[in-house]
């Protein structure tokens, strides 16, 4: 049996490592891994990723109701936030293309998103189209850094649990 | 005003009392409710973790008399703030939705004509709200009348219930032209909000009325119809107005002055 572990660590490893030095999006069993790109502007999100990933259907969901029956705008689980710091550097959204952030999760975990029927994938005065925008100016070179990172498997897998 | 009479009237007026209140509208304006003085608070942006309260009641005062044969600023405005296609550039202009629309109108026996604004008349007692089978119609606590898209299921009896043809659905797909502030789509009904995003801002004015303004008109004027220091209380008791379709009783927050 721990053979057996041994073997499917290393496989899991080489995997993992063919995908990391492909330059071909990245597959597993066919189906594209989610790109998750770091946010541009903000050094921490408002909890853990790892809550994040799990629960932020559900902050949202109590957020909105906050937001649309009683009027309160705080920031803290706002979906316009997330939209401002999500936003990718070359769509300048966060659904408009296949590895925007909200997108290349959602395909990946197959879960329709309703938000952008009515909700504007872009944050005001859009990075991607404002690069001189006096409020992300200062972002400017966490822009060049281009920092994108990709999750593996198991961590999906954890988040789909 | 009748929430703030009780008030004065349980809080003896002591000289500590008042230095305390002093002190917490320096520190914390706005989140202490404290007689006059956070009233003024309240209807001029509230701090953002505050609920809309009732102790306002959001209002607007359309003077016929100014408004201006042939102008639409208000109109523009108003799509411009809130990001709905003009009727004129729409490709389908009989379900084109329209937030505001300009009315001239003409007697038939004396040809006096009259021009105005007609959106919706953000009622005390909304038929759109009685009629709505999900509850996605509401009025706010402060007098705005609003349609909760997220669970609005576009089924238009608010619609046929609104004696002032002021709502819309939208029929088409929007393909993210929406405003990050104004977020609208497909299957769900809109109407007026009173530029609700502007008001939670703190602007304290809606699209339309700067648009007139601007544009010289001065027509059109917002306001808190509870407070009565606004300029909107100061000249509902100097005109002579009037609500449309008065006869319904529904307590309209948009009066008419020249009609
Ligand atoms: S004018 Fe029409 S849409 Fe506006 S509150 Fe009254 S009934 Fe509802
Ligand atoms: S269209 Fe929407 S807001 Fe109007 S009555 Fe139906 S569910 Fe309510």
């Amino acid at each position: 049996m721990k053979r057996l572990l041994a073997l499917g660590a290393v496989v899991l490893t080489t995997a993992a490592m063919a995908w990391a030095g492909s330059d071909n999006p990245p597959k597993a069993d066919g189906a594209p891994k989610p790109v998750i790109t770091k946010a541009v502007k903000g050094e921490q999100c408002v909890e853990d990723t790892d809550y994040m990933r799990r629960n932020h259907m559900k902050v949202l969901d109590g957020h909105r109701d906050k937001t649309v029956i009683e009027g309160i705008r705080t920031k803290k689980y706002s979906l316009k936030e997330c939209i401002n710091c999500h936003a990718s550097e070359t769509t300048g959204s966060v659904a408009a293309a296949k590895d925007d952030f909200c997108v290349s999760c959602h395909s990946y975990a197959a879960v329709k998103i309703d938000c952008f029927d009515c909700h504007s994938t872009k944050p005001q005065g859009s990075i991607a189209m404002h690069s001189l925008n006096a409020e992300t100016a200062h972002y400017k070179h966490k822009l060049a850094a281009q920092a994108t990172s990709k999750v593996s498997v198991e961590e999906m897998a954890g988040v789909a649990q | 005003m009748s929430k703030l009479k009780p008030m004065s009237d349980q809080v003896p007026a002591s000289p500590e009392r008042r230095r305390f209140v002093g002190a917490a509208t320096a520190t914390a304006a706005g989140l202490t409710i404290a007689p006059g003085v956070m009233l003024y608070q309240v209807a001029h942006g509230r701090p953002e973790e505050q609920a809309a309260s009732s102790a306002v009641r959001w209002g607007m005062l359309v003077d016929a008399t100014k408004c201006a044969t042939g102008c639409d600023d208000c109109v523009t405005a108003c799509s411009t703030e809130n990001g709905w296609t003009p009727v004129a550039e729409s490709k389908h202009p009989k379900q084109a939705p329209q937030w505001i629309r300009k009315l001239e109108l003409q007697d038939p026996l004396t040809q006096m004509e009259t021009n105005l604004p007609m959106m919706c008349q953000h009622c005390a007692e909304p038929p759109c709200v009685d009629v709505c089978p999900t509850g996605a119609s509401f009025k706010r606590a402060d007098g705005i009348v609003l349609v909760n898209r997220h669970t609005c299921i576009g089924c238009r009896y608010c619609m046929m219930a609104c004696p002032y043809k002021a709502r819309s659905l939208v029929h088409e797909d929007l393909d993210d032209t929406q405003k990050p502030d104004v977020p609208r789509g497909i299957g769900c009904v809109e109407s007026c909000t009173l530029c609700v995003q502007k008001i939670d801002r703190g602007d304290g004015n809606t699209a339309c009325a700067e648009a007139c303004t601007a544009a010289g008109h001065n027509a059109l004027l917002f306001g808190d119809m509870n407070d009565p220091e606004s300029e909107i209380s100061k000249r509902l008791r100097e005109l002579p107005t009037k609500q449309v379709r008065a006869d319904l009783n529904l307590n309209l927050g948009v009066r008419y002055h020249g009609i």
